[in-house]
């Protein structure tokens, strides 16, 4: 199959991928690019271990195809933070042991940071008692809006924690 | 240096002695920083781009023989490089601790979705692509896929006690319990689908894999390929959890290997979430029958439970769902039969707390209902029958908490507000209940090697071929190796993961931090007596601590003691305390739920589990443990269940959006207690195993809630909305 070219902005840098029109933006990121933080737990959109930021808005990068991001603005878990300079909710999730196997963290950080911003710019929820906001981001608003990732090791009081924490303290 | 032991008595308390603090603390995990940045890389991460993709192609019959595989349409595609069968491809995952090859030669068929071929191209897209355009043909034979009807099914006679007068016993109880329950197949969906990479260099293969226990795994793999094991290097730094399903080697190693082999290249395979559900190990679901007879106070008499179970023909592994009811509980008397109908069905394996986690929902459903039926408290009735030994060998318990978890839990919870009228409690559409359960899961020492070494800065460096799956591992071997060598925790490296450290224990039966956390003791012993001798004193007039010691008033930093690097190897082993001492962990599982009147929907509000499993090593990451056993045990009691066609024995849930795992909100808050404990029959840490603890029992606390709540008995797992809703008021 031929191959296509598609210009991709991920974590700040230019990246020039040539590729299977087939490829996922998913594997494109894992396989091809080496950022390999993104993880694929389905490859089906259902446990959002792939969860990155397209445009700052979180998206399953398993239903993505690489080419359909042309020119789009990509952020992974290596671009959330680093080990040496994390992000409040990378440094939350550590303290509050949100996490175990830490196959689905990556995509739990990347969702909720987006989670935070949606919360912030007044989105409802399933859960949320006034469609027209603000939202107050209680255990049960993040509990709602953090179940597209699944944790099979059920980390989720942690997870609940962490980014309670984070919200308390502003979105950074 | 080397020290050994064997367990064949009672170990003084050496961790107490020390000074440095860090055993117990809530440390966060050592390895979280490479795990919140994604950059822990796992199986599938472990190439470099340029490795060859296989897919695995699966069967579609139950049972029969693969007649031709016409792979032309599928090599005539771009990229696809081999389409491979091999009589050393193997059919099914190895079970735990099995040491040698599972079930060879995919050309046999024994259940639908095993592998029976493998596309290799240069890319996992023109793979999967490939796949798809095998046309199979197969020699169709007929297949067992109901457990009802399965015209072969064992009753072994290993299976099988008879003690006191049972029926007697039965007959002429004050009051007695005789039920049914089921569980379905479940599967372990840990989140990162089973992978491997293989490479060869020559005649040795390195293959980066998804697995729980090394050094079994090492021995499978050769077996499979019929190498010899010196050949094999097994590298798992970071495992996406496991859960069982990743105990044994699996079709995704073997084919990997075999293939990388053939096109001289290496080749990476990753299961598709599909075939995580239908090549991999199911859980057996199960039919219990359950009997208690009790006097007018409720003590028991007579206990009996029957069970049957199933896996394919040949597996030796059956699901041993009477484990705690062994020895949980008193009464004379004790009936027990397995049968194990031999099904064409995804080969069954041990799925978190094997026993336990299905066992205890029938036994304790059924406690559950001698309480109700003696109008007794569950908390009081699961008191008085506490036995004061072993009830069927009548060996002592070696440390056993359950009374004190059962009142403190009591306690903690609230218990004492429940109603003890079923359905009584009210609040809108909402029904209310409160429900509770004992847990208990037998602990296991496995024998282990871990090397320690004493760097010249000061430093320490644990190796072994150990795992952590998500379990903690990483932390508590540092902290166990610091508080020996009393060392802070940023001053221990531990490196996990590869058969060329020496053998640990592997992941899996709860046995992880009690064997391989003795073995990295022994090893700092071994240490510490080194550095006495070099201070010219006996090591328990020396104290270690923040990388000092200190003998009487003398100082020394122990980066100027050790002028070379100090290696020490620990080796523990299972002696007589194994045979002497009735050996498990213990606990209480307390729930609260609601039941939506109307719609019959289950929501679980808070749920507490209270524990004594000798000691905690790290309290955040044994916390963490519990949480994840007792959200297994909500998946369990409300929502898991994998379906199989009734035609042809096929996985219909066979993803993340059918299987129904618990998701963030269906999950409440939770709380977990640990008790104060030592087991010094255990091991020299005197630790118990938790990574199952907190699954035993925890799903019949959810559903003796949806009891209290509601006055329905469904004993048919999972509890969902449509066994409800006939029985409830509206």
């Amino acid at each position: 199959m031929t191959k296509i070219q598609t210009g991709l902005r991920i974590n700040g840098a230019d990246h020039r991928l040539e590729a299977d029109p087939r490829t996922t933006l998913l594997d494109a990121l894992r396989h091809h690019l080496h950022l390999t933080g993104s993880k694929k737990g389905c490859d089906h959109g259902q446990c959002g271990a792939c969860t990155v930021l397209v445009n700052g808005r979180r998206i399953n990068a398993c239903l993505a195809l690489a080419c359909m991001h042309d020119g789009d603005e990509i952020t992974t878990i290596e671009g959330i933070g680093s080990d040496e300079s994390r992000s409040a909710l990378q440094e939350a999730f550590l303290a509050c042991d949100g996490f175990q196997c830490g196959y689905c963290t990556p995509g739990q950080i990347c969702s909720a940071t987006a989670m935070l911003r949606e919360a912030a710019d007044g989105w409802p929820s399933h859960v949320s008692p006034d469609l027209n906001g603000p939202v107050t981001l209680n255990a049960r608003e993040i509990a709602e809006r953090m179940s597209g990732n699944i944790c099979r090791c059920s980390a989720y009081s942690g997870i609940v924690d962490a980014i309670g924490q984070v919200a308390k303290g502003g979105v950074k | 240096m080397n020290k050994h032991l064997k367990m064949d008595e009672r170990q003084s308390d050496v961790l107490a002695d020390m000074a440095q603090g860090t055993v117990g603390r809530e440390l966060a995990r050592s390895e979280g920083p490479l795990k919140v940045s994604g950059r822990a890389v796992y199986a599938a991460e472990s190439g470099d781009g340029t490795e060859a993709v296989g897919v695995l192609v699966r069967a579609t019959i139950a049972n029969g023989r693969v007649a031709s595989i016409d792979a032309g349409d599928a090599l005539a595609l771009e990229g696809v490089l081999r389409v491979i069968t091999d009589s050393r491809m193997v059919r099914r995952p190895a079970q735990g601790t099995a040491n040698g090859a599972p079930a060879q030669d995919t050309s046999q068929v024994d259940h639908f979705g095993q592998p029976v071929a493998l596309v290799v191209a240069d890319t996992f897209e023109q793979a999967r692509h490939a796949a798809h355009l095998l046309d199979i043909r197969y020699g169709v034979e007929t297949a067992d896929i109901d457990p009802e009807t399965a015209r072969e099914v064992e009753t072994p006679e290993g299976k099988r006690l008879e003690q006191g007068a049972f029926d007697t016993a039965m007959d002429d109880a004050a009051a007695s319990i005789d039920a049914i329950y089921t569980t379905p197949s479940q599967s372990a969906a840990p989140m990162e689908p089973h992978a491997a990479l293989a490479r060869w260099d020559g005649d040795r293969l390195t293959l980066h894999g998804a697995y729980q226990m090394l050094k079994y795994n090492r021995n499978e793999l050769a077996d499979a390929l019929g190498i010899h094991p010196d050949n094999v290097r097994i590298v798992s730094r970071y495992v996406g959890g496991g859960f069982g399903s990743k105990l044994g080697i699996g079709p995704e190693a073997v084919a990997a290997a075999i293939a990388a082999r053939a096109i001289g290249r290496p080749v990476r395979v990753v299961m598709s979430r599909a075939q995580v559900f239908e090549m991999t190990s199911r859980r057996s679901e199960t039919w219990q029958r359950v009997r208690l007879a009790a006097d007018r106070d409720g003590r028991l008499t007579a206990i009996g439970h029957d069970a049957r179970v199933s896996n394919l023909p040949g597996e030796a592994f059956s699901e041993p769902v009477q484990i705690a009811t062994h020895f949980l509980y008193g009464g004379a008397s004790r009936h027990y039969e397995t049968r194990i109908a031999r099904l064409n069905r995804t080969c069954a394996g041990s799925m978190r707390a094997p026993g336990e986690a299905v066992g205890m929902l029938a036994l304790e459903n059924a406690m559950d209902e001698l309480a109700h039926h003696l109008g007794l408290d569950p908390v009081e009735l699961r008191l008085r029958n506490i036995p004061e030994r072993h009830p069927e060998n009548g060996k002592p318990f070696s440390s056993r908490g359950l009374a004190d978890c059962l009142t403190t839990g009591a306690d903690l919870f609230g218990w004492n507000r429940r109603n003890t009228r079923p359905g009584a409690k009210r609040e809108g559409e909402w029904l209310v209940g409160l429900g509770m359960a004992s847990a208990a899961r037998s602990n296991i020492l496995s024998e282990a090697q871990a090397r320690v070494r004493l760097n010249t800065d000061g430093t320490a460096t644990v190796e072994t071929d150990m795992t952590d799956i998500g379990t903690g591992t990483y932390s508590i071997l540092g902290q166990v190796a610091g508080e020996m060598l009393g060392l802070a925790p940023e001053d221990v490296t531990v490196e996990l993961g590869d058969t060329a450290f020496p053998p640990g224990s592997g992941s899996g039966g709860s046995w992880g931090a009690g064997s391989v956390g003795s073995a990295v003791f022994l090893a700092c012993q071994d240490l510490r007596a080194a550095l006495a001798a070099r201070l010219g004193c006996d090591p328990g007039e020396m104290t270690l601590k923040d990388g000092v010691a200190t003998v009487s008033n003398r100082q020394t930093r122990l980066s100027d003691l050790v002028d070379e690097a100090m290696e020490a190897t620990g080796h523990i082993e299972p002696g007589d305390t194994k045979q002497e001492m009735q050996q498990a962990a213990f606990g209480a599982h307390f729930a609260e739920v609601a039941v939506n009147s109307v719609t019959g929907e289950t929501r679980v509000r808070r749920m507490l589990g209270v524990f004594a499993a000798g000691r905690i090593l790290n309290l955040k990451t044994a916390r963490s443990q519990c949480f994840g056993g007792m959200i297994f045990g909500i998946g369990a009691a409300l929502t898991e269940n994998l379906v199989h066609d009734p035609r042809d024995g096929h996985v219909v849930n066979r993803d993340l959006a059918e299987y129904h795992i618990p998701v963030n909100l269906d999950v409440p808050r939770l709380d977990v207690a640990f008790l104060e404990e030592r087991d010094p029959w255990a091991n020299p840490i005197q630790t118990k195993g938790i990574g199952e603890l907190g699954i035993s029992g925890a799903g019949a606390a959810v559903t003796n809630a949806i009891f209290n709540a509601t006055g329905i008995r469904v004993r048919d797992y999972p509890v969902t909305l449509d066994k409800l809703l006939p029985g409830l008021p509206g």
